[in-house]
């Protein structure tokens, strides 16, 4: 009968002499599996409820054999697949259905479909983590100490090793009968388990909560810096741990290059190209140029043939105008706007010439003109071609049009049935 | 402590502890590996070589980082190359490990006990190597924390209605479910070092590793009951897996990724390949470390066989795609499909298929099953083949797409070998340093095989 490891050998050398408290329980050993589920037939039906059986391996049978209960962990794992699959659900339907709505290709807000294999996996990892830590806790591990661990016995219950422990809280415990049990039930060797009476003994070292204190406090440091960077301004730049492509070698606009000759980064249009859109063929329309008679470019002096001249051009002249060009012109057109007046009563000087005076330039001028100088400007007046589009320029002219004429106006102007009512 | 040996007279004429040998041998067999005091020479060949290669890859990363992804032979048009390629070959490796130890538990092919530990591993550090190049193809990887769904500044969640995104839980899931079962089929057996360790310092490290495990029955009841359960979770999680990695293509618009057929035909891929590489470990492992007795002939040719049955599937898989690429009559998946076989990248092509197809068929002879050598060549064969297929499906479908215009070609540059290098030089670290430290053998598991398991029962 050689049942010695090699290593058992240097773990025998440990005191014997070791102090021994209050009994803990029995241990005895037995050669084979079948034995071993034999005995723990005896001592079930002997009446004993607090009593263990170890081995290398599970061993088959033993659960009937003891009467061990199955375990309620399927049921737990269930209800943690069950979560995991609502959670998962809840979670794509918070963030994309209703905390923040994201339409995907016109496709409905909340659709299922898309949402499976999240959830098969929010299933999958809860009822892994019921199953892993469900075992474990029903398990009472890890557990740090355990009074059997004291028998250089117990050590071989990972090896080949079959044991069965039996607790001295146990109603039916007594020494010498359930020794005698065990015997009968066909132990090779039966064994008392002291508990050891030093009480450092059940207790954790100081030194480990020291080490997990550190280590606890430590961790928080990188925490603490975020949250005082958060917290506070510098003036400082950042570090650039990660370039993020903030320094590329590349030309950005309105800056210098030397490679270039004259130094500048912008190259500004190529000649003979237009961008797209920006052909604007028609001249008159466009430019406010009439090449009727000889061909050569003249002002236009009527309004373009593609504008369709009607009130509701009138009035889109009237409110663009009182937008854009009243402010200094006047809502008469006499240059008394805001601005004029506001600067002179500061004691300043601000011309914005009179657009319906009768001997005036205006007057005079070809409505081609006119739409030129709404649309390049004059003298201070700055263009307004970024500003105003060129249907709502011509509307403009035509409702300075219309001023001039309103502001003009004579008895003549007046309708023949209505002169007598004014004077 | 006192001791009061009783030996029993009735059991003097049977020789006691005959059945406890057989169980003494599997854990020395299993533990002298991480108990001898020197692993042999050509551990530390194999590490130093595994390092090497390692840092190769650590440089090639850090240098892609700091100067973008522009280093790797990535273009406009072929935005996925071989880090896609590489994060998929590694996936599939992955999942033969998952496949041993569920899948063969699930059916109870009990010659899985064998090679199930070191298969798993083989999942854990394949995934830990395939999960680095989804990461690092981002471009800017230090915001890769923003996949994971939280409240933030931006006051943006992720897009969940994204393959990309069922990607992330669904690697996630898969690698914390890999690690969660490894390490609890090895808590026992973590004990088992632990009550045989020597040295104050590994008695502390097994025995925190081990949880106070005591193999109780008790005990022992729940813990069957939770790898059943693992078992049965991990199964759906490894098909669902790499179908969710086949989504990231299938539901693209582009010709040859648009199909249907890639669930299940990257699934076969990845089992075929997974056990390629279980079978390039596993054979030299075992001479090395002399497991002969403990990994049998039996068992590496039961794992032939399932290479050959997989080889079949995929080879199924390239007909299908090209039936249906002249059945459907869409010309553009047919132009794919021709510009695969025909076009520039041809020689990819058929190195995939003389790889996958043609060369495991040598399996059905025994006694290519038998000799190491030769499994292992047509091992690796097998693995050169499997990435070439994901090459070939990323490669050529990305090059000629739709717009002519667009076309281009694609060649690695240094920093795209060196960072595929350091993937398998980390890969094969771990697995090294598994090998040296960690119970290499489901050595409980192995027990309760065993004849012996049942001596003494009554039946």
């Amino acid at each position: 009968m050689d049942k010695h490891n090699p290593h058992d050998e240097t773990a025998h050398s440990e005191p014997a002499e070791q102090p021994n408290g209050e009994l803990y329980g029995v241990l005895a050993e037995f050669d084979t599996p079948g034995e071993l589920i034999e005995a723990a037939r005896k001592v079930r039906d002997a009446g004993y409820t607090e009593f263990d059986c170890y081995s290398p391996f599970p061993v088959h049978g033993i659960d009937e054999a003891m009467g061990i209960k199955r375990t309620i962990l399927p049921l737990l794992v269930f209800g943690g697949g069950f979560t995991g699959l609502l959670l998962g659900l809840l979670l794509q339907w918070w963030t994309n259905a209703y905390d923040w709505p994201w339409l995907i290709s016109g496709k409905p807000i909340w659709s299922l479909p898309a949402n499976i294999p999240i959830g098969f996996e929010t299933t999958i990892l809860l009822s892994v983590f019921t199953t892993f830590f469900g075992m474990w806790i029903l398990n009472r591990l890890p557990q740090v100490w355990h009074p059997f661990f004291r028998l250089d016995r117990f050590a071989r219950v990972t090896d080949d090793a079959f044991l069965l422990g039996i607790e001295a809280r146990d109603g039916k415990f007594k020494a010498e009968s359930t020794s005698e049990l065990l015997k009968n039930a066909g132990a090779i060797a039966v064994e008392s388990c002291y508990l050891d009476p030093r009480p450092e003994s059940r207790t954790v070292p100081k030194w480990i909560y020291a080490v997990i204190i550190t280590t606890g406090v430590m961790a928080l440091i990188p925490f603490a810096i975020i949250a005082k960077a958060r917290a506070s301004t510098s003036s400082e730049p950042h570090y650039h741990i990660f370039g993020d492509m903030d320094f590329q070698p590349k030309v950005k606009s309105d800056a210098t290059f030397e490679l270039f000759g004259d130094s500048r980064g912008n190259r500004g249009v190529i000649a003979g190209t237009l961008a797209r859109g920006s052909l604007n063929a028609d001249d008159t329309f466009y430019r406010g140029l009439s090449r009727a008679g000889d061909g050569n470019p003249s002002w236009l002096a009527e309004l373009p043939a593609s504008l369709e001249v009607d009130m509701k051009l009138l009035e889109r002249g009237r409110e663009r105008y009182d937008i854009y060009c009243a402010p200094c012109h006047g809502y008469d057109g006499r240059g008394e706007g805001a601005i004029p007046r506001r600067v002179k009563t500061l004691g300043g000087v601000w011309l914005a010439r009179n657009l319906v005076d009768p001997q005036g330039a205006v007057a005079k001028m070809p409505n081609g003109q006119l739409f030129n100088t709404i649309s390049n400007g004059f003298n201070t007046m700055m263009g307004y071609a970024a500003q105003i589009p060129h249907r709502d320029r011509w509307a403009i002219v035509l409702y300075v049009r219309a001023l001039q004429r309103a502001q003009n106006a004579g008895p003549q102007d007046v309708p023949a049935d209505c002169r007598n009512e004014v004077r | 402590m006192s001791t009061d040996v009783l030996s029993s007279d009735s059991h003097e004429e049977r020789k006691i502890g005959a059945t406890r040998e057989v169980f003494r041998q599997v854990t020395r067999d299993v533990a002298w590996v991480a108990e001898s005091p020197k692993p042999p020479k050509a551990w530390y060949a194999a590490l130093a070589v595994s390092v090497s290669a390692l840092l190769l890859g650590v440089y090639c990363v850090t240098v892609l980082f700091q100067r973008g992804i522009g280093v790797w032979g990535n273009s406009n048009t072929v935005g996925w190359a071989w880090d896609i390629t590489n994060f998929v070959f590694w996936i599939g490796i992955g999942h033969a490990g998952t496949l041993i130890s569920a899948v063969l538990f699930l059916t109870r092919q009990s010659w899985r006990t064998s090679i199930n530990r070191a298969a798993e591993a083989m999942t854990i550090f394949a995934v830990s190597a395939a999960g680095i190049f989804p990461i690092i193809h981002t471009g800017r990887p230090w915001f890769a924390w923003w996949m994971i769904p939280h409240p933030n500044d931006m006051g943006m969640w992720p897009q969940f209605r994204s393959p990309l995104m069922w990607d992330v839980f669904a690697i996630s899931t898969y690698a914390i479910t890999s690690i969660l079962f490894w390490f609890m089929g090895m808590v026992p057996d973590l004990a088992t070092f632990r009550d045989r360790s020597t040295s104050k310092i590994k008695q502390a490290i097994y025995g925190i590793l081990a949880l106070g495990w005591r193999g109780s029955a008790r005990q022992w009841h729940r813990y069957e009951r939770a790898y059943l359960i693992l078992a049965a979770l991990s199964t759906p999680l490894v098909f669902s897996v790499h179908s969710v990695v086949s989504f990231d293509f299938a539901t693209s618009q582009l010709p040859g990724w648009h199909t249907t057929i890639f669930p299940p035909y990257f699934v076969a891929g990845a089992i075929f390949s997974g056990f390629a590489m279980v079978l390039t470990l596993m054979v030299p492992a075992r001479y090395l470390f002399n497991l002969k007795h403990i990994i049998k002939d039996s068992h590496i040719e039961a794992m032939c066989k399932i290479i050959i049955a997989t080889g079949l599937m995929v080879g199924l898989a390239y007909g299908i795609e090209f039936f249906i690429a002249g059945y459907s009559g869409n010309l553009y998946e047919q132009f794919t499909f021709i510009n695969r076989m025909f076009g520039p990248y041809w020689w990819a092509y058929f190195a995939m298929v003389s790889c996958n197809v043609l060369i495991p068929q040598f399996f059905w002879f025994k006694k290519c099953r038998t000799n190491p050598y030769i499994i292992i060549i047509l091992c690796i064969f097998v693995n050169i083949g499997m990435w070439f297929e994901r090459f070939v499906i990323i490669g050529t479908s990305l090059v000629r797409s739709f717009l002519p215009s667009s076309w281009a070609m694609y060649s690695p540059t240094f920093y795209d070998i060196g960072t595929f290098i350091g993937s398998f030089g980390l890969f094969l670290t771990m697995f090294l340093l598994f090998f040296r430290y960690l119970p290499v053998i489901a050595i409980a598991e192995v027990k309760g095989v065993q004849p012996e398991a049942h001596a003494g029962k009554a039946h």
